[in-house]
């Protein structure tokens, strides 16, 4: 196995719980990596065997070809950026962020020119003599930053690094991390529970549940073709579908009967058989709606519903529509409404369509 | 409520405490110093009048070893006490709810019986006939002749044996306050176990070790039973000659000259430890 950071076949029980399940990763360097998952998948768990506070089970966890699994946290080329920042509240900010080349005793000449170029990075130098409750939660998170990067860690582990934030600054330092990453070029593995965050803060994510990972992607590719159900339903919002393939196309394609709904023509990443029970992913913003039903065509899936209910969020409008068991989910842009027809209101019958390369099959949860 | 009464109403909430202070503090530490000028009556009483001769009589260079005796043990003391009690707070504050009910028990009990009674059973345990003196000579670690008791050591012994429970109180109470977190984080950063605690925790608790300090320093200085009690006849500390001009000579005037002298000794660094925690304060906001 090649790559910068590899953890390899890494499993942690506690008591009864399996908190980390057999999970194998490979980060290049320079990358940026999320760990993303719900709360107790056990990204934090693997984000702390990578620290050195937990110690795996089983397997093994490689920074630059070297075995790290048994080193204490001091000594490996890691460092962390703390969910509640860990500042130490007795030092300034200058003091905080010398306080790594310290232990490392550095000589006093670098550590000054080192937290001086650490403080300019990260806009602060006239906050040095600060102590850190004097900074606001913005700044807190740039001192925590500046203290583990000036170490020139190998990896720099951020744990829910946006997660103390309000919105505002949340999205403001989204970008600061972005450029920051850019600027320095070390690896950078994120955790997070925020599949926005995720998202746009990395070149890679891996998607955990229940200890294990479920799929290892790019954004674009974790959005627009999940692997399972769950990736699928965590990443954005998704109506599933469960039906039988009927017929299989060339390319990939696979026409699925499911009830009440037809013969939808969708696209799978892996083999199908004929007969085989298949579940199905539409994102909502995928369906165009429109009142008169429109032209059939072999690429066009078309089905009609009731609207039952409907929420204005400004930039979009979503609206929960039935169609005999199924209640599905579309998200309608106002520029994006086709035809200038009227909006559809609600207890209006309207027509979904999607084109078939919207519809992707996930695989089964558990029984797969 | 209005903010001009807001004042008034914290004046009434301290009230009674300052009433407190005022009449068992300030008015008896008042007449202890108006003592000291007073002349001594043969009867063991109060003279009439003002003189300043009791002063001259303190000033004896007999009482500078005092004093300096007085000093370094309530010091060694306090640092033994901080030393054994930092682990036992850093520990405390980590181990679970359970057990640090059951930890703080344990160190509250051994108050539950009288203090003379605690000082006796150190005496007979240390004494020549007594179990750990026979059980140490038994396993060779001291020559046959050994004397445990009358010893300075001792005495430093029994105060460590006194006061560590009000060093490991506002100790513990400091470091249940602490971010173990921020232990990690220092790991993280390169220090090892060792520097994690006496870079990270120990500044940590800086408000608990003083308070430490203070309560051990303090009691230490006034104590003159357990130096009379486990210590030989070199071993006084300055409350063994207050006890003894108040109970054998009846000279209160110069029991109080040495006392209000000891008070000064001990409230003059209080006020620059309490003047230092107010600047330390304002220096972190």
């Amino acid at each position: 196995m090649d790559g910068f950071l590899v953890i390899d076949g890494v499993s942690k029980t506690f008591g009864a719980q399996r908190a980390v399940d057999d999970v194998s990763l490979t980060v290049a360097q320079g990358e940026a990596f999320s760990l993303l998952g719900p709360s107790g998948c056990g990204k934090t768990t693997l984000l702390r065997m990578i620290a050195g506070f937990e110690r795996p089970d089983r397997g093994r966890i490689l920074v630059g070809g070297q075995d790290i699994t048994a080193l204490p946290p001091e000594q490996r080329p890691v460092n962390t950026v703390f969910q509640n920042y860990a500042l130490f509240p007795h030092l300034s900010v200058w003091e905080n962020i010398a306080f790594g080349l310290r232990m490392s005793r550095r000589p006093r000449e670098e550590i000054r020119s080192g937290v001086d170029r650490m403080l300019e990075l990260v806009r602060l130098s006239e906050h040095a003599r600060k102590r850190p409750t004097q900074l606001s939660g913005g700044q807190r998170q740039r001192v925590a930053i500046a203290r583990a990067l000036v170490n020139r860690p190998q990896v720099l582990l951020l744990d829910e690094p946006l997660a103390a934030l309000d919105l505002k600054l949340r999205q403001h330092m989204l970008m600061e991390l972005n450029t920051l990453h850019e600027q320095v070029g070390t690896t950078f593995i994120y955790v997070t529970h925020d599949q926005g965050e995720a998202m746009s803060l990395s070149d890679r994510i891996a998607v955990m549940n229940t200890g294990k990972v479920e799929q290892v992607d790019s954004p674009e590719n974790l959005y627009e073709s999940p692997r399972t159900s769950f990736v699928a339903s965590f990443i954005g919002d998704a109506n599933f579908f469960t039906g039988v393939a009927v017929e299989m196309q060339h390319e990939g394609y696979v026409r699925v009967k499911v009830e009440g709904l037809g013969s939808p023509l969708v696209l799978s990443n892996g083999e199908v058989s004929a007969n085989q029970t298949l579940r199905l992913m539409v994102r909502p913003e995928k369906i165009s709606l429109t009142l008169k039903r429109p032209p059939s065509g072999e690429r066009v899936n078309a089905f009609s519903g009731v609207v039952e209910d409907m929420a204005y969020f400004g930039s979009h409008t979503r609206y929960r529509i039935r169609a005999g068991e199924h209640s599905i989910l579309a998200q309608l842009q106002r520029s994006r409404f086709s035809g200038g027809e009227i909006d559809p209101a609600r207890g209006a019958e309207v027509w979904m369509s999607f084109h078939p390369d919207e519809g992707r099959v996930v695989r089964l949860e558990a029984t797969a | 409520m209005s903010t001009e009464s807001r004042p008034v109403r914290q004046w009434l909430l301290t009230l009674p405490s300052l009433l407190w202070l005022v009449v068992f503090f300030v008015i008896p530490a008042i007449l202890v110093i108006i003592t000291a000028f007073r002349p001594a009556n043969l009867q063991g009483g109060v003279g009439t009048g003002w003189t300043l001769a009791t002063l001259r009589e303190v000033q004896d260079p007999a009482y500078l070893p005092l004093l300096w005796r007085t000093l370094w043990l309530s010091g060694a003391t306090t640092l033994v006490c901080l030393a054994l009690a930092l682990p036992v707070a850093f520990q405390m504050a980590r181990t679970g709810e359970r057990m640090r009910q059951v930890l703080l028990l344990l160190i509250v009990i051994p108050f539950l019986s009288n203090f003379l009674i605690r000082i006796f059973a150190w005496k007979s345990l240390l004494h020549p006939e007594g179990p750990l003196t026979k059980l140490l000579i038994g396993l060779h670690l001291i020559p046959e002749n050994a004397v445990l008791l009358n010893h300075v050591g001792t005495v430093l012994l029994v105060l460590v044996y006194t006061q560590l429970p009000f060093a490991i109180l506002p100790l513990y109470a400091a470091a249940e306050k602490f971010d173990f977190g921020l232990l990690d984080a220092a790991r993280d950063l390169g220090a090892g176990p060792w520097r994690s605690f006496s870079k990270v925790f120990v500044p940590g608790v800086r408000r608990g070790l003083i308070s430490a300090s203070v309560m051990v320093f303090v009691c230490c200085l006034g104590q003159y039973v357990i130096p009379q009690m486990v210590g030989g006849t070199s071993d006084e500390m300055l409350g063994s000659k207050i006890a003894q001009r108040v109970f054998s000579d009846r000279n209160l005037p110069h029991a109080s000259a040495l006392a209000g002298g000891l008070m000064l000794a001990v409230l003059v660094p209080m006020l620059v430890v309490v003047l230092w925690q107010q600047f330390g304060r304002k220096e972190a906001e």
